[in-house]
């Protein structure tokens, strides 16, 4: 299992630097990729609020699945707090733990 | 005994119960809050939902919303009884006062940063300008690369 997790984390060499470099983000090909910024700190969100499922329905895009932070853009401290909230959500039948 | 804190508890009934049963469920939680000495602070009634998924035979629920303040130990009785309470189909109870002092604690700080920046003839939120620039000094240089 480790060995497995080390392939993946240290792929620098072969995976040819900065292929998808975040923030700034190389537009490779003419593709233009727009900076992605934070949805809560951008809207001064503080506090989640794990009883306002329109609020938290964006990042369960349809297999319900958490949205994860790479395609969001979501920070990391909102990207916790936005996951209790959504399993605080489904517990009370909010939001649906899966769908097919 | 431990110390005094606000919780939100949130319980679904059964939409089989009528109006005066849910009123029932909730005298008998407010009556449990103050016998440990707890405080009642808000309820809502958010009223019939439909569930995302099915709960045993439901499809849809009454969600109740309460707002108290209270010991570790009155939320150990609450859970205890709400388990037993055969049309209460789900409940949860959250401890919020540290999340509530956290975002008030942010927001003033936030509005702090604010009155400075005013204060000091600087410009006021929003994106710095700098990161428009970098773009525009990067978006030649990537398409002679390519």
């Amino acid at each position: 299992m480790a060995e497995e997790r080390r392939g993946r984390g240290t792929s620098g060499p072969k995976g040819r630097g900065n292929a998808r470099g975040g923030e700034k983000g190389a537009p490779r090909r003419g593709m233009f990729r727009r900076r992605k910024v934070c949805k809560f700190c951008a809207d001064k969100i503080d506090h989640i609020d794990y009883k306002d499922a329109k609020m938290l329905l964006p990042f369960v895009p349809e297999r319900a699945k958490i949205l994860p932070r790479r395609i969001s853009g979501v920070c990391a401290m909102h990207q916790r707090k936005l996951q209790t909230a959504i399993m605080r959500a489904r517990l009370l039948a909010l939001l649906p733990y899966s769908t097919d | 005994m431990s110390p005094a804190r606000q919780y939100e508890l949130v319980y679904i009934v059964s939409p089989d119960a009528t109006d005066q049963d849910v009123a029932d469920l909730h005298a008998q939680i407010e009556a449990i809050v103050v016998r440990y000495q707890g405080e009642m602070i808000r309820t809502d009634t958010w009223g019939r939902r439909k569930l995302a998924f099915r709960i045993g035979r439901h499809r849809e629920g009454i969600y109740v919303l309460e707002v108290f303040k209270g010991t570790g130990e009155l939320t150990k009785e609450l859970d205890r009884r709400l388990k037993v309470i055969d049309s209460v189909i789900r409940h949860l109870i959250v401890r919020v006062d540290e999340d509530l002092r956290l975002a008030e604690r942010t927001r003033a700080r936030r509005e702090a940063e604010v009155q400075r920046r005013i204060a000091r003839g600087l410009p006021v939120g929003g994106r710095p300008r700098r990161t428009d620039e970098d773009g525009a000094e990067e978006e030649p240089n990537e398409r002679a690369e390519v």
